[in-house]
Parts: C-alpha cells; sequence; structure tokens
C-alpha cells in the first residue's frame, strides 16, 4: 500500500520535474547559446552553434574596452534611478492624501490616475514629441525622465494607496497629539513605516524604466544620450552581419537587469502581484 | 466611467479593510475638527503627482485627439481641418485593418495558448517539489529583459545558417532561417517570442493567486470523493477567476500596444505582415511626418484599449473587486 503509494509519488515527481526541465530548456538555452556565442566567431557559430568556443574569441572584451557600452549603461542608470525618485516621491505624496483624506473630488482624482493605467506610451508619443521639441527637452535626459515618471504615476499611486490605508488611524493621531504636523507625519512617520512598499514600487520603476525603448528612441537623436535598449538596437543595425560580436553586446545588456533581478526578485513578485489583487 | 473603488456593492469580504469614503473611520473625526491648513496640505501634497500627470500624459492624449482631425506634419500648429478623414483613411487602409485583423491574431494566440500554459505550469510548481524555488526563479527571468534585448536575442537565434535555430530546425525537417521572413509564418514568429518573455508573469500571477488559496479547501474536496482533476475544475479554478480574468486583461491591452518587440524583430515586416497598430502609428509619425493621420492611429489605439477595459470591467470583473489594473510590461 504505502510502497504502490510512494512509487506513484515518485513516478509524479519525475514527470514533474521533466517538465519543469523542459520548460526552463527554452528558457535557458537561447541565453546560454548567447552567452557562448559572444565568445565565439561567426565562423564557429554556423559550424557549432551550442559547443564550446574553440578558440575563444574576445568579443565581450573589445566591447567592455570600449566607452560607448559604459556611457549607454550610465545612461539608463541615471534615467532610471532620477525617474524613480521623481515618481516615487510624487506618488507617495497623492497616495498619502488620497488614503488618509477625505474630499470633495477625491474618487474623481483617484479614478482618473487609475484610467491613466490604460494610456501607452505609443498613444501619447506623438504630440509628447511635439511639445518635448517646443520646450527643447529633445536630447535632454529630462525629456525622457519626466515623461516615464508622469506615466508611471497610475501604477506606483495604487500600490501605495492600499498600503497607506492599511496604517491604523492611532499612529497618526498619536503623532498629531505629539505635535506632528501633516507634513511631519507623512515624513517621519509614514514613510519609514512604509518602507516595504517603497521598495516594491521602486523596484517597478526601475525595471519599468530600464527596459522602456519607445521614449528614448523619439527623444534621443544624439548617440552620446541613448540608453541601453537604443543602443543595442543600434548596434544591430550596425553589424548586422557580425553575429557574434552583437550577441556579446546583448548578453552584457542583460547582465545588470539579471542581477538586478537577482537581488530584488521578491520586491518585484510582491509589486507585480500586489498591483494585480488591487 | 469606472466605478470609484470604494463603492461596496456586490462586493465579498473585502470591505472590512476598506474604509467608505465618510464613514465612520478618520476622516469624519477630521471633518468635525477641521485643522487650520487642511486645504493647504492638500495641495502641496497632490501638486507634483496632479502637473506631472495633466501635463505629460492628459494633455498629450487630448493633443493627440485634437490633431487627429487635422492634415498635421507635426511643425507649427495644425491648421488644416479635415474632420474625420484620418479615420475613414485608416479604416480603408488595408495596412490599418491588417493591424486590427493581427491584433486579433495576437490576442486570442495568446489567451488559447500562453495563458493556459502559465497557468498549468502554475499549478505544476504548486506541487511540493525539489528545486522549485530553483525552476520558478528561471522560468520568469526573462520578464526582466527588455523587449529590445529579447527580440535582438531571439533575431540572432534564428538568423539563417548562423544561429540556434537552424540546428533545431534541420532536425525538425523545417527551416528556421526564414521564420522570419515569411508572411505567413512571422506572426506566430512574433508571437512565440512575445510568449518567451511574458508566460513567466502570468505564471507568477496564478502562483501567487493558488498559494493565497487555503488548503483545506481542495483537501476538502478530495476527501468527500472528488478526483484531483475534479478538486481543480470545481475549487482551484474559480477561486484563481479574479488573477484569470486580470491576466486576460492584461494580455489583451499589451497585445492592442505591441510595439518594441516587432519592431526590433521585423520591423512589421515583411510586407506588413507583422504591422501592429503601434509600428504603423511610428511609421507614419516618425519617418513619413503625417502627424495627423498617426494621431488617428493612437487614438483609435486608445479607444480600443478604453472601450475594452470599461466592456470588461462592466461585464466580467463586475464580481471582482474593482480594484487596480496594472500595465506593466505592457509598457509595459
Amino acid at each position: 500500500m504505502t510502497a504502490m503509494a510512494s512509487r506513484a509519488q515518485r513516478t509524479r515527481s519525475v514527470v514533474l520535474h521533466l517538465v519543469c526541465i523542459a520548460v526552463g530548456v527554452l528558457i535557458v538555452v537561447p541565453v546560454y547559446f548567447g552567452v557562448l556565442g559572444g565568445f565565439k566567431d561567426n565562423g564557429q557559430l554556423s559550424s557549432n552553434p551550442l559547443g564550446w568556443p574553440d578558440p575563444w574569441v574576445p568579443n565581450y572584451l573589445e566591447i567592455l574596452g570600449n566607452g560607448v557600452f559604459w556611457r549607454q549603461l550610465g545612461n539608463s542608470l541615471l534615467i532610471a534611478v532620477s525617474s524613480t525618485l521623481i515618481v516615487v516621491g510624487s506618488a507617495a505624496m497623492a497616495a498619502f492624501v488620497f488614503a488618509r483624506y477625505a474630499f470633495r473630488g477625491r474618487e474623481f482624482l483617484v479614478t482618473l490616475f487609475a484610467i491613466g493605467l490604460m494610456f501607452p506610451f505609443a498613444v501619447a508619443i506623438l504630440p509628447l514629441f511635439v511639445l518635448l521639441r517646443s520646450v527643447g527637452l529633445l536630447d535632454n535626459p529630462l525629456g525622457v525622465i519626466l515623461p516615464q515618471a508622469a506615466f508611471g504615476l497610475p501604477i506606483t499611486i495604487i500600490i501605495l494607496r492600499q498600503f497607506f490605508r492599511t496604517i491604523p488611524a492611532e499612529v497618526e493621531e498619536a503623532a498629531v497629539l505629539d505635535g506632528c504636523s501633516a507634513f511631519g507625519f507623512f515624513w517621519r512617520v509614514l514613510l519609514p513605516m512604509a518602507r516595504p512598499a517603497l521598495a516594491t514600487v521602486s523596484v517597478l520603476a526601475i525595471v519599468t524604466s530600464w527596459n522602456n525603448f519607445m521614449l528614448p528612441l523619439v527623444v534621443f537623436s544624439d548617440q552620446s544620450w541613448w540608453t541601453l535598449p537604443v543602443g543595442v538596437q543600434a548596434f544591430q543595425g550596425q553589424y548586422a552581419d557580425d553575429t557574434a560580436r552583437v550577441l556579446a553586446y546583448v548578453v552584457l545588456s542583460m547582465l545588470p537587469a539579471l542581477g538586478f533581478y537577482a537581488v530584488a526578485e521578491r520586491q518585484l513578485i510582491g509589486g507585480l502581484t500586489g498591483s494585480v489583487k488591487g | 466611467m469606472t466605478r470609484p473603488s470604494t463603492v461596496s456593492d456586490d462586493r465579498r469580504g473585502d470591505t472590512a479593510t476598506d474604509p467608505p469614503a465618510s464613514g465612520p473611520g478618520t476622516a469624519r473625526k477630521r471633518d468635525r475638527q477641521p485643522r487650520p491648513g487642511r486645504g493647504t496640505v492638500l495641495a502641496v501634497f497632490l501638486a507634483p503627482a496632479l502637473a506631472l500627470f495633466v501635463l505629460l500624459v492628459l494633455a498629450p492624449i487630448v493633443v493627440a485627439g485634437y490633431a487627429s482631425f487635422f492634415k498635421w506634419n507635426g511643425f507649427g500648429l495644425p491648421e488644416n481641418f479635415i474632420g474625420l478623414d484620418n479615420y475613414t483613411r485608416a479604416f480603408g487602409d488595408p495596412t490599418f485593418r491588417g493591424d486590427l485583423w493581427r491584433g486579433l491574431v495576437l490576442v486570442v494566440l495568446s489567451l488559447g495558448v500562453q495563458l493556459p500554459v502559465a497557468l498549468a505550469l502554475a499549478m505544476l510548481l504548486n506541487q511540493p517539489l525539489r528545486g522549485r524555488a530553483v525552476y520558478r526563479l528561471i522560468l520568469f527571468a526573462p520578464y526582466v529583459l527588455s523587449e529590445v534585448t529579447t527580440a535582438v536575442l531571439f533575431t540572432l537565434v534564428f538568423s539563417p545558417n548562423r544561429g540556434l535555430g537552424e540546428g533545431v530546425a534541420r532536425w525538425l525537417g523545417a527551416d528556421a532561417g526564414t521564420i522570419f521572413a515569411d508572411p505567413d509564418t512571422v506572426l506566430y514568429a512574433v508571437f512565440m517570442v512575445v510568449s518567451w518573455k511574458y508566460f513567466g508573469l502570468y505564471m507568477m500571477l496564478f502562483l501567487a493567486a493558488r498559494q493565497g488559496i487555503p488548503k483545506e479547501l481542495h483537501e476538502a474536496a478530495v476527501t468527500d470523493g472528488a478526483s484531483a482533476w475534479q478538486a481543480f475544475r470545481h475549487v482551484t479554478l474559480p477561486l484563481l477567476g479574479p488573477t484569470i480574468r486580470i491576466s486576460i486583461f492584461l494580455s489583451v491591452i499589451g497585445t492592442i500596444q505591441l510595439f518594441d518587440m516587432v519592431w526590433v524583430l521585423t520591423g512589421g515586416g515583411p510586407i506588413h505582415s507583422s504591422e501592429t497598430l503601434a509600428v504603423t502609428m511610428y511609421q507614419f509619425g516618425f519617418r513619413r511626418f503625417e502627424v495627423g493621420y498617426a494621431s488617428a492611429i493612437s487614438i483609435t489605439m486608445f479607444l480600443l484599449s478604453l472601450v475594452f477595459a470599461l466592456f470588461y470591467q462592466r461585464i466580467v470583473l463586475r464580481r471582482d473587486t474593482a480594484g487596480a489594473i496594472t500595465t506593466q510590461g505592457g509598457q509595459r
């Protein structure tokens, strides 16, 4: 009886493992091909796409030794950090008011921001481009940072508002009795308490900014401002027949995202599931 | 308009965490003793978010709506009013009509293939399994890669006679070098790459929802003599309903707005056979400077999303909490 059960169980777990491994292979193999391909030349790529490189070709070192990649990495970082600071700061302030004050027009404003969830960049990009051109923000990182922050507001406000609502009114009353102003309470009590939620929305904002393509594509005609996604795409156009070299560039541009994912996986998943729970 | 999220009509059990706007909560107390400068506090705290949102999100959309009634190259002010001509032109244009059709195909594929697979994997990963965390980490990893990097990687994977696809295809007796070059297969090839990147997201959402279901329910059903399948079908699946419905929503909205992936993989080609609304819009707006016409395409995209969202909220999400709906990735 138990032997039967345990054997059935073992079979089941083997099947489960096989399915997971099969799907895992579909995910891992293209990346593995890319990582190894970056160490090959094109001849090796066609004769031996999955095997070990022989000889090892220094594509990666070439790219790392050239300032362009580092420059794009820096631009991506600058834009991601700035737009995250702006979006989290302004969303936290708005979410505080939406969560803890009743006032006429509140629901209207909340709904307005919620509808903003459905505004893709693609809808606004043309007028945005014209607007940025007329105020001279083309080829200026602010031309990407500010619109990104604006488009990130809805989701950030919604997540933070949910969190701010969970903080008991007693905490606020105590702070007020201790002579805290609204701003003092927000700054000294609420934000420190909301650290996990702030981490979550920051991770979401960083990932979104890091992967954004359409906006930097139209805002930066000057190559020195390009972010990694724009740079990767341009590099592919430039070296279309040098597959190995492009692979090396793509893999290098994946590394920061994967590294960040390894560190912030929990916040990222928490943010995604939290925002869907509504 | 969507209904305010504090309405608590036919909602179940989550009202406790959701104080009504003017219930016996802090709000009313505060209303009784208005503190000095409350208006100022509101104004100061709301100003930055509102300014950003109105100037950079709402205004551009309004402008796009306005511009879509003009023949305009994007320079100076739109002056040449042509009424609905941009829209009639779009709906008469085979490429635009094809975009709508291809969007529909992608939606159907996504709902028919991607989401069920993600759901099945989530159920598998919910079983006690050694190394589950590792599988989860790997399957979700593509989600953090940008659409551009993913697209470039796959372009190379399937590059003719130099890629990985070639070997696999030879083994399958097909010709991989051409799946992105053949008008008949390109859309499926694009869908494959989109799924590669996004199915982990849906799997993760389903997994989180599944883990939120109390074990007892499933066990009770099995104790009562239900088979594993029946227990899943009649207990687990209905409880996953809200997450499934939100995932469908995200998937549809995301598909309507698909740009990066297609632009990098194929540029919409060959001969428009993988083009999407966003790609057509970009071509006309930033390549041909027909900004008025491109705005009409933008607005169509927006209206499609909005009408779908409202309809969906009315018909489908009514039973769930009227809560947040994310676009991620969507950009996302």
